[in-house]
């Protein structure tokens, strides 16, 4: 402001000291305050305190919620809470933890290898928080146990609720399964939340609705002695304990009809293969079955290295969810799929008949490419091409196409994309496409699309892959005609403090749209005759059902054995065969299912997976359940009869 | 005879002392004070750590650097500190960017800056560097504060504070700003703006609860009811209060306490020390260290006044100020009337640098008393 302003020791000095004095009485304010506190602490409150810390002292125990169960769409339970004893160990009150667990494994009541994983997982703990060491223990080993209690200060056994799967291995992949909290998913999961709970969903409907089936937590104060025994009483007073009730997790509907799962895992029995089996009109998984299965209780209670080394070591993968994990090459089930695309792209009129010799070459090449059948087809239209499979028709319909408007017409039926479907670790499978190609290989010379490669994608071989859910789900999208529900497993949820179910909406996607709708009852027609025409690839297997069965075979070649299995010479020979594939929905009318059946090395999808997806139709439509020992016969093939008797697994 | 001898051999011993300490610009009073702490402290960490002798050792050790590093700064003439000052300053916030870009995570928070040899936290510099560097800028000026000047300075506090809160690392920050401020309301800012900058506070602190971390807002919350979490968060201030309850007036003796021995006192020889105190010494314990503390700060706060310059009150009364934050902020914690942040009992608790950088700045305020005026 122009005026002058200059130091002024002696003002300076008189604030200085004015502000000094302000400061050092706040100061002293304040450590008074905090001398009452201290009083009021260690004198007016002193005999509640000393109670408290001497002899008896409250001990936090932490109440686990009720993990929420399971139940079909016809309210089967498919998971449950059971009781059972487990070994704990609460940190604080075990001088030795190391020790401690050493001479457990030498009672032989944790298992010697886990000695290390346990401590960490110890270690990683709330100090006063009960770690469970077992998951479930045998009444010997209860009474084992019990002889040598006093000499394990802070180990004691517990019931608790345990998961129980009342139905084993059915829709395994499906439900999934709880497992053991490791230290590295303690990292993940909020601690005070899990206090009390030694499992968490692994994968499956369990892990992708853990936040809904697992709840909340209580705990409860308790006193207890210097034994840590509980008492009600403190000295002469009584002490105010504390508890807060946990919160139940929310029990869970799913989509999944058991006994309709259970046919098609007894049509599957001994095969390694996938079922897919999904409501067209509202995107409901019926069934997802993934063979071989296992018995997820296994996890539950505690899997023993030697039982977990078998199944993630066992050649035939059984903890693989072939499902949504598995990509194989369509093969001919994506015939009507092409057809489409041609009849939409306006390149093939569905009344033209082209002759089938019994190959196709491109233009200016002599490469041979065979269809399946060497004498040919004779005349085929686009309906007769689709029941016959007639590799030429499409080899040549490819052609006519280009990847690039196949590549767009296959995406909108989700291949290549994951379906969305609501639990963890869907593969998108692959669509191929040149710009793919570019991006997938280094050398300029492997970048390449050549028109060969265009070809035999037509008839869903080449880079062509896709899960059996991506099939079923295209398959669904034919049914409604157009109309795309993304696949789902959860179907409702009950809230545990009111009782209610609420039922969820099925998620209806952005409609596949035609330009003449009436291409989809082209391409339906096809279907049928696969099933119904006396030239249908699928006659025998669906012959003289009372119901309408739009259908499409398929048989996809194998290239080589996957290549971090290990080489077995007896097996190779079965493992290079073709894998059999049925896609299908019924009735053709009015859809109700749409299936998919992939069954690894099953050789001719006709004889293999059809006879499958027959035995699904048959007891969703008709209500007729095969006897058990019955599966195979109505399979109707003898292939499927003899594997049928086989035991599953390996 | 013989008595009297001994006595006057006594006396004499005692004023060579005290002539020794002068010598080297160490106030009598206030070393006794710092030296009657840090001896209180090793005594209780003792027993605190479990007779850990290790930790011990390694805390006497930190105590004889730090005391070493104090007389050497005492013999450093204020006016060299307050040329220096500046340049700390920035090499302290370039060596906190560094921190921010390369720094080493050590649980979950990133404060720490590898030299090779040393994991150096250069936000413990900015708690002296900070309050320096603005006794530095007001040296020059007049008073009132001019609101020129106060934007300086809430750059120059702005800053360091802002890059040690993103690491991070909410105690320090709050006390490197509190340093800062400290010499502003010293300085003579006006009592119109110091209220002012209040109601801002107010009206800002609802904007940093949404920019909290969810750790940092669980502290205030458990804070008001510690009841509430009894599982987490809850349960240091639960077991701190049961410890320093169940002392009562003469605690439960020195190596007795059962909460701090059976190790149901979380974190028992470092921030939650006090409660130990409380335990096994009772009230009086903790009374009489907060008695020394008060002597301590009342001192200091008396050596501030004495100084001859602008510089040297101001850096010298925010050196008091600061000190007295550290025992206000942790005693307040431990018995449940303040948050839990990770400040230390001073001098006391084990580990940290914070030791090394309380007596360094108690080095500073012993050079500024060595050039008193020496009229008032």
């Amino acid at each position: 402001m122009g005026r002058l302003r200059v130091k002024n020791n002696v003002l300076e000095q008189r604030i200085f000291t004015g502000r000094v004095t302000v400061a050092g009485a706040i100061v002293a304010l304040l450590l008074f305050t905090i001398l009452g506190r201290l009083f009021y602490l260690q004198v007016v409150q002193h005999n509640y305190y000393a109670d408290l810390s001497q002899g008896n002292r409250i001990r936090i125990d932490p109440m686990p919620p009720d993990r929420g169960i399971i139940v079909d769409r016809r309210g089967t339970v498919l998971a449950e809470n059971t009781p059972a004893y487990q070994l704990e160990l609460t940190p604080e009150q075990v001088p030795n933890i190391r020790d401690t667990l050493t001479r457990l494994a030498g009672l032989g009541l944790v298992n010697q290898d886990n000695l290390e994983p346990l401590y960490r997982l110890v270690r990683a703990s709330h100090k006063f928080r009960a770690v469970p060491l077992r998951l479930s223990m045998s009444d010997e080993e209860i009474s084992r146990f019990a002889v040598h209690q006093h000499t394990f200060p802070g180990v004691e056994i517990r019931a608790r609720l345990a998961r129980y799967y009342p139905l084993g291995a059915l829709g395994v992949h499906a439900l999934g399964y709880v497992g053991a909290i490791t230290d590295a998913d303690l990292e993940k999961i909020d601690r005070d939340a899990y206090a009390g709970t030694s499992v968490m969903g692994k994968v499956g409907v369990e892990a992708a609705f853990e936040d809904l089936l697992h709840g909340k937590s209580g705990y409860r104060q308790l006193l207890v002695n210097a034994e840590g025994r509980s008492v009600e009483r403190v000295g002469g007073a009584q002490v105010a304990v504390q508890h807060k009730r946990p919160r139940a997790g929310s029990d869970l509907a799913v989509a999944l009809d058991a006994k309709l799962q259970a046919v098609a895992e007894q049509a599957l029995a001994g095969w390694r293969g996938a079922v897919v089996a999904m409501d067209p009109m509202t995107g409901d998984v019926l069934v997802l079955a993934s063979t071989p299965g296992f018995d997820p209780n296994l996890f539950t209670r505690g899997i023993s290295n030697r039982d977990y080394r078998a199944l993630a070591d066992s050649l035939d993968r059984p903890m693989f969810n072939r499902v949504l994990r598995g990509t194989y090459p369509p093969g001919s089930t994506i015939k009507p799929l092409m057809a489409l695309a041609g009849l939409e792209y306006g390149v093939i009129d569905p009344d033209y008949a082209r002759p089938c010799p019994g190959w196709f070459s491109l233009p200016r090449s002599r490469h041979r490419y065979r269809d399946w059948k060497k004498t040919g087809h004779g005349h085929a239209d686009m309906r007769d091409a689709i029941a016959t499979s007639c590799d030429v028709y499409f080899y040549a319909l490819a052609d006519m196409l280009g990847i690039r408007r196949m590549h767009e017409s296959m995406t909108h039926l989700g291949f290549g994309v994951r379906t969305g479907i609501d639990i963890p670790g869907e593969k998108p499978g692959l669509m191929p496409s040149p710009e793919w190609k570019k991006k997938a290989y280094k050398r300029p010379q492997d970048q390449v699309w050549f028109p060969g490669e265009t070809v035999i994608v037509g008839i869903g071989q080449g880079y062509l892959l896709a899960t059996p859910l991506q099939l079923a789900h295209a398959t669904a999208i034919i049914a409604a005609k157009g109309r795309n529900f993304r696949p789902r497993l959860l179907t409702g949820i009950r809230d545990p403090v009111s009782g209610q179910w609420q039922r969820l909406q099925p998620v209806e996607s952005e409609r596949v749209r035609l330009k003449d709708e009436a291409n989809w009852d082209v391409i339906t027609e096809g279907m049928l005759r696969v099933t119904e025409s006396n030239r249908g690839t699928a006659f025998g297997a669906l012959r003289g059902t009372p119901y309408h069965v739009a259908g499409k075979t398929g048989t996809a070649q194998v290239f080589s054995i996957g290549q971090n299995q290990k080489y077995r010479e007896a097996d190779v020979a079965e493992r290079l065969r073709d894998h059999a594939l049925f896609v299908a929905f019924a009735p053709a009318e009015a859809p109700r299912l749409a299936i998919a059946v992939l069954v690894e090395n099953g050789g001719h999808g006709a004889s293999v997976a059809a006879p499958m997806a027959r035995a699904i139709f048959d007891a969703y439509l008709l209500g007729k359940y095969p006897a058990p020992k019955t599966a195979a016969v109505i399979a109707g093939s003898a292939d499927t009869a003899a594997a049928g008797q086989e035991p599953a697994g390996d | 005879m013989y008595e009297d001898w001994q006595r006057s051999k006594a006396q004499r011993a005692f004023t060579q002392t005290g002539e020794f300490l002068r010598r080297f610009n160490l106030d009598t009073q206030l070393v006794a004070g710092l030296g009657l702490v840090m001896a209180f402290g090793l005594f209780v960490l003792y027993s605190a750590s479990s007779e850990n002798l290790a930790l011990w050792e390694a805390q006497l050790a930190r105590f004889a650097l730090a005391l070493g590093l104090m007389t050497l700064i005492a013999q450093i003439p204020p006016q060299w500190i307050r040329r220096g000052a500046p340049a700390v300053y920035v090499i302290g916030v370039i060596m906190l960017v560094l921190v921010a870009l390369v720094g080493d995570t050590s649980l979950g928070a990133q404060r720490w800056l590898n030299l090779g040899i040393v994991r150096f936290q250069p936000s413990e510099i900015m708690k002296l560097a900070v309050p320096l560097t603005c006794a530095w800028w007001l040296h020059e000026r007049p008073v009132p504060v001019s609101w020129r000047d106060l934007g300086v300075l809430i750059f120059i506090i702005g800053i360091p504070a802002a890059l040690i809160a993103k690491q991070p690392d909410l105690g320090t920050a709050v006390l490197v700003s509190a340093a800062g401020v400290f010499v502003l309301l010293l300085g003579g800012l006006s009592w119109q703006i110091i209220a002012g900058g209040g109601a801002l506070f107010a009206a800002v602190t609802p904007v940093a609860w949404h920019f909290m971390h969810d750790y940092q807002r669980q502290r205030v919350l458990t804070l008001l009811d510690p009841t509430q979490d009894p599982l987490g968060t809850g349960y240091n201030i639960i077991q701190s209060q049961i410890a320093i309850g169940s002392g009562g007036v003469f605690g439960k003796g020195w190596m007795n306490g059962s909460q701090a021995q059976l190790e149901f006192l979380p974190e028992h020889s470092t921030d939650f020390i006090f409660a130990v105190i409380g335990e096994e010494l009772g009230l009086l314990g903790q009374g009489l260290l907060l008695l020394v503390y008060g002597f301590i700060i009342g001192r200091a706060l008396f050596m501030a006044m004495d100084a001859r310059d602008t510089f040297g009150r101001l850096a010298a009364g925010s050196i008091a100020l600061t000190f007295a934050v550290y025992v206000v902020v942790n005693a307040g914690m431990v018995c449940g009337i303040l948050p839990v942040v990770g400040v230390p009992l001073p001098l006391v608790s084990y580990g940290g640098t914070s030791a090394v950088t309380l007596l360094a700045g108690f080095g500073i305020l012993l050079s500024i008393h060595s050039h008193r005026k020496l009229v008032r």
